[in-house]
């Protein structure tokens, strides 16, 4: 089947006074229509990168090094700015970590969906956008009289929602949600995530779900990919990842989450990720890993590669 | 040496923003006590009170009726080395493990201050003993943090360096505000484990406010479970967490996103949480209660339903031959 996403071997740098930080290394990644891929990993391991370097909304010093994200044979990276610009929101569409910051104070909510309608088709009637307005304002389950208000009078889940109605107005075939729950209570997470899951179902995109709340991958998604100091290390079914994780890391990071099981007991990673700047030689892993082997010090492990665009990255599964 | 005790004695707190009032906490009453050292939660979504009660703990904030009592005096009245001495046996950890660090400072100094503040006269040789020993408490290595910069360490770290600074003078009792909401999820594991390595090892009896009921079920003993500045519900935490009494709680539980194929979200429907409360009298959850009934718009009394388990809601009768203390029941 072809796929609606073909990442390949995207590479994107930060260049600070102390020198060439690589946040993404060489990251491939593939997705079908109606996927839903949840992205995690620890603060710096390149995740919020991954989404942004999609969106081609990387800034400087940031600079995309290499390769292509292509959707729909598209390659996103190869457009220019002005095409890039209507991809945006119509194909693929961003759904920020701050939805408090990412609301313009001084507009009403509707105002801001007919502007970001308008920047994609100037000529469309009114009518014909406050009926699509409507529409994505019933998608989310909020009343319709919240076009009329500004963002200071809703709520933290409301505003989280208010951007997923706009991030879905023209359908986009990829939804990217950066963290959309991470300042929100545990009620109001779940609403937020069923909302954006019903949205997904009834446009039919793909969806990635970038954060680090393990539990919200195992509810939600069909997929997981595991990044760790700018590499995908590993990309499994979320059964696979929940009941028998291959990656060193990704075992790490599964039998360190609280369980109703396990109480009282606690299993953190040991050691902290490495610096970007500095990486370890070899596998990025090696230095915390509790099943190293000799070459894991000197040769970064290959793509073992499974059926469905499932892989993992370590030597101990490397075909000899 | 005796333990220090804290006591809430019907603390109440009002805000007033121009002619609205709203009750951030309505009168509560429990003590902080404790022999065996013990780890209580306050539990709650945004605005249920619960950094409130924290502040007021903290003597940070008077509250609108009531006393705070330590060791039986009146914390607003504490004479200056009464206050001192409440100062130093009840800590604080704070959320943000990013904003308390001055990036000026190595890290020594953050530990120092208390020490030099609360332990006058002590040889610099002492104060690096007990620096080495609370980073060691948190389970971090001395000579990997002391002499670094804030910008250096992890957030992860830094929010076990502030563990270790509220217990560098030896406290008896810590407040620990959201300590872990802003870690990685794959760091929190740490910080629990420092929690409740203080009980165990050090007999700091801690007061552990969150949002998170997970982590809350790992590392306490007793939970109280807050809704728009009331207590919903109270008692032994694992009874709480499996077998909830309160439509609140039960919704909290439910929402849960346990990293558990076995246990997905169930499909009930509850009202919107966006909806005005009618403030004033009645469950406070009222307009959200899938279960609610015409008498509920008379505000429940908090009661005992089973031994260390109390809830307030009028599905459930009280059990009269039960202790209604809520100290009692933590």
């Amino acid at each position: 089947m072809e796929h609606l996403l073909d990442i390949t071997g995207l590479t994107v740098s930060y260049y600070t006074d102390i020198g060439r930080a690589i946040a993404l290394n060489q990251v491939d990644l593939r997705l079908k229509q109606g996927e839903k891929l949840g992205l995690v990993g620890e603060s710096g391991s390149g995740k919020s990168t991954m989404g942004l370097a999609m969106m081609r909304m990387i800034k400087p010093p940031g600079k995309v090094e290499g390769g292509s994200v292509v959707i729909g044979g598209v390659d996103m990276l190869q457009l220019s700015d002005k095409e890039m610009l209507k991809r945006r929101l119509s194909t693929i569409s961003y759904i920020p970590q701050g939805a408090m910051n990412s609301l313009n104070p001084v507009l009403k909510i509707k105002r801001q969906m007919i502007d970001a309608y308008r920047a994609h088709y100037p000529d469309h009637k009114l009518d014909q956008i406050m009926d699509l307005a409507h529409e994505a304002m019933r998608s989310v389950e909020l009343p319709e009289h919240v076009l009329e208000m500004h963002p200071h009078e809703l709520s933290g889940g409301m505003k989280q929602r208010v951007c997923i109605a706009i991030g879905i107005l023209l359908r986009p075939q990829i939804i990217i949600a950066d963290e959309p729950t991470s300042a929100l209570d545990v009620v109001t997470q779940r609403q937020v995530i069923e909302t954006l899951n019903r949205v997904q179902q009834k446009i039919g995109s793909a969806l990635i779900l970038i954060g680090h709340d393990m539990g919200l991958m195992a509810q939600s998604m069909d997929k997981v990919a595991v990044m760790y100091a700018g590499e995908i290390v590993e990309i499994n079914d979320v059964q696979t990842v929940f009941t028998s994780p291959k990656h060193p890391y990704t075992q790490a990071l599964i039998s360190s989450l609280p369980r109703l099981q396990n109480r009282g007991e606690f299993r953190g990673i040991p050691g902290m990720a490495p610096s970007l700047y500095r990486l370890p030689s070899g596998c990025r892993f090696h230095p915390r890993c509790n099943q190293q082997q000799p070459q894991c010090q000197t040769t970064s492990p290959r793509k073992s590669v499974f059926e469905d665009e499932k892989y993992v990255t370590c030597h101990l599964y490397e075909a000899t | 040496m005796s333990t220090a005790t804290l006591e809430l004695k019907n603390v109440s707190k009002l805000y007033r923003v121009g002619k609205k009032e709203v009750h951030a906490l309505n009168p509560i009453s429990f003590d902080l006590l404790g022999d065996p050292a013990r780890i209580i939660t306050v539990a709650g979504e945004s605005g249920s009170g619960k950094t409130t009660l924290a502040s007021i703990m903290l003597g940070l904030l008077e509250p609108t009726t009531g006393q705070v009592l330590y060791e039986g005096k009146d914390v607003s009245t504490l004479s200056g080395s009464q206050y001192r001495d409440f100062r130093k046996n009840v800590q604080a950890v704070f959320q943000d493990p990013f904003a308390v660090f001055n990036p000026f400072y190595q890290v020594d100094h953050l530990l120092e201050v208390p020490i030099r503040k609360f332990n006058p006269g002590l040889s610099k040789a002492a104060r690096r003993k007990a620096m080495e020993e609370a980073l060691e408490a948190v389970g971090l290595q001395p000579s990997e943090i002391l002499g670094r910069y804030p910008h250096q360490l992890s957030g992860g770290q830094r929010q076990r360096i502030n563990v270790a600074r509220a217990i560098v003078i030896k406290p008896k009792i810590l407040v620990a505000d959201e300590p872990v909401s802003m870690v990685d999820a794959s760091l929190r594991a740490n910080i629990l484990e420092a929690l409740v390595s203080l009980r165990e090892n050090h007999k700091v009896n801690i007061l552990y406010i969150t949002h998170d009921l997970t982590t809350a079920y790992h590392v306490s003993d007793s939970i109280i479970v807050l809704y728009r500045g009331s207590v919903m519900e109270a008692g032994d935490i694992t009874k709480v967490v499996e077998s909830p009494q309160h439509p609140y709680t039960q919704l909290l539980i439910n929402s849960i996103p346990w990293p558990d194929l076995e246990r997905k979200w169930d499909n009930q429907q509850y009202a919107n949480p966006d909806i005005q409360e009618i403030s004033g009298e009645g469950c406070k959850f009222y307009s959200r209660c899938p279960n609610r009934k015409p008498e509920c718009q008379q505000t429940p009394n908090l009661v005992p339903l089973f031994p260390k388990h109390l809830a307030s809601c009028r599905l459930h009768p009280p059990k009269a031959d039960l202790d209604a203390h809520l100290t009692n029941n933590l």
